[in-house]
């Protein structure tokens, strides 16, 4: 028998903000453990919440984002629960009337779309951070409430996706949506993205869905694709070897590249949510939505896809252009002064982005660089003035410092020679240095021409215009 | 009776209170009296009565994201802590 999965992702992001959701205690990460608490978020009676406005500014951003309806009225509830990490017993979290409902988010998959429904998008705080003495016969956890409060938007979505690469496409857009409107880092390394992942299976064509799996614990998309894959696999052969899939928590070991069951003491599921009495209902205002939804920008998939469609690029391109925002802008500042998309393309993603990985920086931390002198970098290069080698030797300098192409091309004397006469007597010369790869070369093993090309562009200083100086071996020997 | 013995012992297993069977047996009857008496509400014709999840006319009430009030120091912070070590609280240990 085929067998389906069903998937589905809840995707937790903090909503970056300078203060937690409910008190003004900072949130700044890699503080002293238990220093960014008060009062408020640690729970001691007779405390008064209130919301931070930046936290619902943030999270209608994110629900318009993802073509999200906002709700005209809001509330908050309590989520109880006992946990060390929950110093109120109760969460704070939104139940019945969350900020945003019904989004979605198209993705492409070998070429065709696919639209993934988003159920509902709700602010909440987060919890403490436990930490677990290690060792057998260890007796204790240690607490650091840091993180209590730190305002989280939680994001659901419909069980829609069928396989681990549906998953990570729809990721990759969700993070680089909510990156382009500035919400959140969704940093899954320093924990401002987490993922968890419910999974089932069902033979091909059966409508009901099967008993699912929460997979959690994963640190990288890569790993959700690789968590979901495994927990497939898991119960395709469960269902094979007639045993029954239970309902449960799995944790994702990376090393293992397994799942495990979280053997949790059976324990009921019953949050008992009510309304928070001391958070007043939020309600709507449409003319500052409106507004909200009319400053957005091109989100990043609509601008590959558009990249695609008006400047002929590749989906890798477009994609990789795009996957940051101020990459894309500079990309289609250049293009306004030249019209070889793929080339400049190819330039960005070329030496650009090596430089910026090789120094760590970002596009926006190079004040001197501006989009003309890339230009004329690329247009030097594509019209011959300058050979690709010389173009790549100065590109760290239009980059950094901001010089002009064209000055440095005339300063050093880059301008490539064309001029058969000019390099004919470097050849000559290469010629009469190297009789042995001469003699291979008439010998029949032609690939040696490649060494004396070589040899010419060294001599030349990079200047020579190899393919004339390959026509010139070819005449010659 | 609406309420059983069953329904209270779930209830104080999630609340954590531990109760013997007397007390069981007790709770039950009040519970059961107490939800009884608020039913008389049921009587009543809310078909046009927006639902509430909040009794004071009050909404959207919201501060500036602006750190104000300075956060309690470590020491102030673990004071109350029925246990601590170093910077931390100390508590048994929640897993395996």
């Amino acid at each position: 028998m085929e067998y389906e999965a069903v998937i589905g992702l809840e995707v937790h992001v903090q909503l970056n903000t300078k203060t937690k959701i409910f008190c003004d205690c900072s949130t700044k990460f890699g503080n002293p453990p238990n220093t960014n608490v008060c009062p408020v978020c640690m729970g001691m009676p007779g405390v008064l919440p209130v919301l931070n406005r930046e936290v619902l500014h943030k999270a209608i951003i994110a629900g318009l984002a993802l073509n999200c309806e906002i709700s005209a009225y809001s509330k908050f509830d309590r989520k109880q629960y006992f946990y060390p990490d929950l110093p109120k017993n109760y969460q704070v979290s939104q139940f019945d009337l969350p900020i945003a409902l019904n989004g979605y988010l198209n993705i492409n998959i070998e070429g065709r779309q696919k639209k993934i429904g988003i159920t509902r998008l709700h602010m909440e705080e987060d919890a403490g951070k436990l930490i677990h003495e290690e060792g057998a016969g260890s007796k204790s956890s240690f607490v650091d409430f840091n993180r209590t409060g730190v305002p989280l938007a939680e994001i659901v979505s419909e069980p829609d996706l069928s396989t681990p690469q549906e998953a990570y496409i729809y990721l990759n857009i969700l993070k680089n949506r909510l990156r382009y409107v500035k919400v959140s880092d969704c940093n899954m390394e320093e924990g401002s993205l987490r993922c968890d992942a419910n999974v089932s299976i069902r033979p091909k064509g059966v409508k009901e869905l099967g008993t699912k799996a929460e997979v959690k614990n994963m640190n990288s998309f890569k790993a959700v694709e690789k968590a979901i894959e495994y927990e497939i696999r898991r119960q395709i052969k469960a269902v094979k070897d007639k045993e029954k899939i239970v309902q449960e928590t799995r944790l994702w070991d990376a090393d293992k590249e397994i799942t495990i069951s979280m053997r949790s003491k059976e324990e009921a599921h019953d949050y008992r949510y009510f309304p928070e009495p001391d958070l007043v209902p939020m309600e709507a205002d449409k003319k500052w939505i409106e507004e909200l939804r009319k400053d957005l920008p091109e989100m990043p998939d609509i601008k590959a896809k558009r990249y695609m469609d008006e400047y002929k690029l590749p989906q890798a391109d477009a994609d990789l252009l795009t996957s940051e925002q101020d990459i894309a802008l500079f990309y289609e500042e250049c293009i306004k002064h030249y019209d070889n998309y793929k080339t400049i393309a190819n330039w960005i993603m070329g030496e650009l982005n090596q430089y910026l990985n090789k120094k760590k920086l970002l596009i926006t931390e190079l004040s001197k660089l501006t989009s003309e002198n890339f230009v004329k970098l690329v247009k030097l290069v594509d019209s011959g003035v300058i050979t690709g080698k010389s173009g790549k030797e100065i590109a760290a300098d239009v980059i950094e410092k901001g010089v002009d192409p064209e000055k440095i091309t005339e300063e050093k004397g880059l301008k490539q020679v064309s001029d058969e006469s000019e390099i004919e007597s470097i050849v000559d010369e290469v010629i009469k240095e190297n009789p042995e790869a001469v003699e291979n070369y008439k010998k029949g093993k032609t690939t040696v021409v490649g060494f004396l090309v070589g040899q010419v562009m060294k001599k030349s200083q990079g200047k020579a215009n190899p393919q004339v100086v390959n026509k010139l071996f070819k005449d010659k020997l | 009776m609406a309420i059983t013995k069953d329904d209270v012992k779930y209830v104080s297993t999630l609340a954590r209170i531990q109760m013997n069977d007397k007390e069981l047996e007790a709770f039950t009857g009040q519970l059961d009296t107490i939800l009884e008496y608020m039913k008389k509400l049921n009587e009543l014709n809310t078909d046009k009565v927006k639902p509430s999840s909040n009794i004071l006319d009050v909404k959207n009430v919201q501060r500036q994201d602006e750190l104000n009030t300075p956060s309690l120091t470590n020491k102030e912070a673990l004071a109350e802590g029925p246990d601590t070590e170093g910077e931390f609280f100390k508590v048994p240990k929640v897993i395996d």
